[in-house]
């Protein structure tokens, strides 16, 4: 009888929440621990998995060959993640003090190309840094150089591409920031004697910082795993964590291996979140609900 | 008295918007000065433009002798108390007091003697460790006095700062304001919309209405001798008739008004000239007969007790309800009745009202001095 009561009182919860449990469960949930799972199979000989319990996967992650290609991988991400700063930080900037029809402009070039596939636009800057490509006949016929440049398929390719898929992604926690900052304390700063410069660095920089934590998480995160960045940019010259976790599945058939990988990765990513909620930063900002 | 600081023909436009419309004063050296005027009346703006966060379209503003017309807000000998206090929320109490001095590279031990001689002028002893966030609305109004005075500058600009708190806490931080003005010497410019407050803790007033300077001068002077009809409504509670100037005699006047005539004294007016009249509801009087000089009757509303004196309210024939104040247990005439209304003359103010010059000249009259002296407001 009681339980009977209680079901009715939770009736119309399960009715309206459970459309959403089941969204997450079957398309988020129930895959992560499927990942979870097979990262402590085995492979099988033909390609398949093997479910015996083993920690083997997760061993040997850390052989000397997979330690180069995280150092590159993080490398890259953190070089794409400061490049990102210093081109967004002005861009949000302004794009925060502008009027508002000029902001909604701003707004759309950053977000407009996000509706193209980002593979085509990537493909655009291969015809444009290739040897034959647009940046090298321009030089040669300015006769700035007598050679064409190697621009493609080298590493600066590969953060030039990174921070162009990636950018948006900065730009908008910035903005957010930049733009919630009470411009009376600009005010204030200013009446108490600070210049424009000292203004920015006591009150600006420190109030927006959690936009550029939030903007940085957001980059590093998937600079650590656009494989098809490195693919095309980087013609295969640049391994990253996510070619690694890429070729697991696809070209070595070894599903346990990049299950370990990826679970490697989601954690190094929880743990970055954490460290932004813990100083003061709001998921929200992050954009990714 | 010097001038602290000097307005002189400032204007300033938002677009098309005219907000400031040729105002000058002078604030004197030692000054608590305040600008009065409701909402949109420009005080703040003109605020704004002596901190150097706005800049006049046109005319100048000198500080202590100087120019200071195109100087930066961090160029300027004046510091600003913000309505919304604008304390750096990211420091503490102590680095938010520090702030000024740290950005004129003072020394550190200078820094530390003077944060804790402000703490304790602002009564917040003990509080150098704690963030703007943990501090109660009056806390946070103390720390950003005691931010702006330590640069101990030569004005300090108050936009209404007591405008968030409650009125218990307001009507004792006026007191404190006043005390510390008056122990530091510094110049005071106070932005409110609050009369009383205004009246209250001012050495001079400012009346402002949409961009204009409408009076400027002692409490006293604004409250019993207003100069235009906006200024008397807007200083506390007054009676205000729109009459015309029957006859002149010596030192009095014959009004007569919408519904009946009543007298004051002469302020230089003309004949037929077309003025206001401003009545306290203190000065009104009434009585069981008519009173010389006076024809002008109504019937009684309301009396209503309020504490140490009652509020009636006696309606006039064209429906103009008029205020009176009268002590507790005065007699007073019983509702419904018909009863007579005068005042002594020289308690009604008058005003020169802007239509008169219209008025003056259809009728050629001498426009006379007061002509000048209105057109020059």
């Amino acid at each position: 009888m009681k339980l009977k009561q209680r079901f009715k009182k939770s009736l119309p919860k399960l009715v309206t929440v459970s459309p959403v449990s089941i969204w997450l469960l079957i398309l988020i949930a129930i895959p992560l621990v499927y990942v979870l799972v097979i990262s402590f199979a085995s492979r099988s000989p033909s390609g398949g998995i093997e479910f015996a319990f083993t920690l083997e996967n997760y061993g040997k992650l850390a052989s000397a060959d997979y330690l180069k290609i995280y150092g590159q991988s993080i490398l890259i991400a953190f070089f794409t993640t400061v490049i990102s700063i210093f081109i967004s930080y002005p861009f949000a900037y302004h794009m925060a003090n502008s009027s508002k029809t000029k902001r909604t402009i701003l707004m759309l070039l950053v977000i407009v190309p996000f509706w193209t596939n980002s593979l085509i636009r990537l493909y655009g800057w291969k015809t444009i840094l290739g040897t034959e490509g647009v940046l090298n006949n321009l030089l040669m016929d300015a006769h700035i150089i007598k050679e064409p440049l190697n621009m493609l398929f080298t590493t600066p390719a590969v953060v030039l591409g990174m921070c162009y898929t990636l950018l948006p992604f900065m730009i908008l926690p910035l903005y957010a920031s930049i733009e919630k900052l009470d411009r009376a304390l600009l005010e204030a700063a200013s009446d108490l004697g600070a210049k424009r410069i000292h203004s920015f660095f006591h009150v600006t920089l420190p109030l927006t910082s959690p936009g550029i934590f939030a903007g940085s998480i957001m980059v590093f995160i998937p600079a650590l795993g656009y494989f098809f960045v490195s693919d095309l940019l980087g013609g295969g010259n640049t391994m990253l964590i996510g070619n690694l976790i890429k070729n697991q599945f696809n070209t070595s058939q070894n599903w346990p291996l990049g299950a370990a990988l990826s679970i490697v990765l989601i954690i190094v990513t929880l743990i970055l979140v954490k460290i932004y909620t813990k100083v003061g930063g709001k998921i929200d900002d992050l954009g990714v609900a | 008295m010097k001038p602290m600081v000097e307005i002189t023909n400032v204007n300033k436009y938002y677009g098309d918007n005219h907000v400031v419309k040729d105002v000058s004063f002078s604030i004197f050296d030692g000054e608590f000065l305040t600008m009065l005027g409701p909402s949109g009346c420009g005080k703040t703006t003109t605020l704004r433009m002596i901190a150097g966060f706005e800049e006049p379209t046109n005319g100048s503003i000198l500080v202590g002798g100087e120019n200071v017309s195109d100087k930066e807000p961090f160029e300027r000998d004046v510091n600003t108390v913000f309505q919304s206090y604008a304390l750096f929320p990211h420091k503490t109490i102590y680095d938010n007091i520090a702030f000024g001095l740290k950005m004129k590279k003072v020394k550190k031990e200078e820094i530390k003697e003077r944060v804790t001689e402000m703490l304790s002028l602002v009564q917040l002893e003990g509080f150098e460790k704690r963030m703007p966030s943990q501090l109660s609305g009056g806390q946070k109004q103390r720390v950003a006095i005691a931010r702006a005075l330590i640069n101990r500058p030569k004005v300090l600009l108050l936009d209404e700062p007591l405008g968030a708190l409650d009125l218990k806490l307001r009507k004792q931080m006026q007191i404190e304001l006043k005390r510390l003005q008056k122990k530091l010497g510094i110049t005071f410019v106070y932005v409110t919309h609050d009369q009383e407050e205004a009246l209250t803790m001012s050495d001079r007033i400012a009346v402002m209405n949409g961009g204009i300077l409408e009076q400027l001068g002692t409490p006293d002077e604004i409250y019993e001798k207003p100069k235009s009809k906006f200024v008397a409504d807007f200083i506390g509670e007054s009676n205000v008739f729109e009459a015309r100037v029957e006859e002149v005699q010596k030192g009095a006047l014959s009004l007569r008004t919408e519904t009946g005539t009543v007298t004051a004294k002469n302020d230089a007016c003309v004949q037929n000239e077309i003025v206001y009249i401003s009545v306290r509801p203190e000065k009104l009087q009434f009585s069981e007969k008519e009173v010389e000089g006076f024809h002008l009757t109504g019937v009684v509303k309301e009396h209503i007790y309020v504490g140490s004196f009652i509020r009636s309210i006696v309606v006039l024939q064209n429906g103009f309800e008029v205020k009176l104040n009268r002590l507790a247990g005065s007699d007073l005439p019983p509702v419904a009745s018909v009863t007579n209304l005068y005042w002594e003359k020289e308690h009604a103010v008058v005003m020169h009202s802007r239509q008169h010059q219209i008025f003056s000249l259809i009728d050629n009259v001498d426009l006379g001095e007061h002509y000048e002296t209105e057109t020059a407001l």
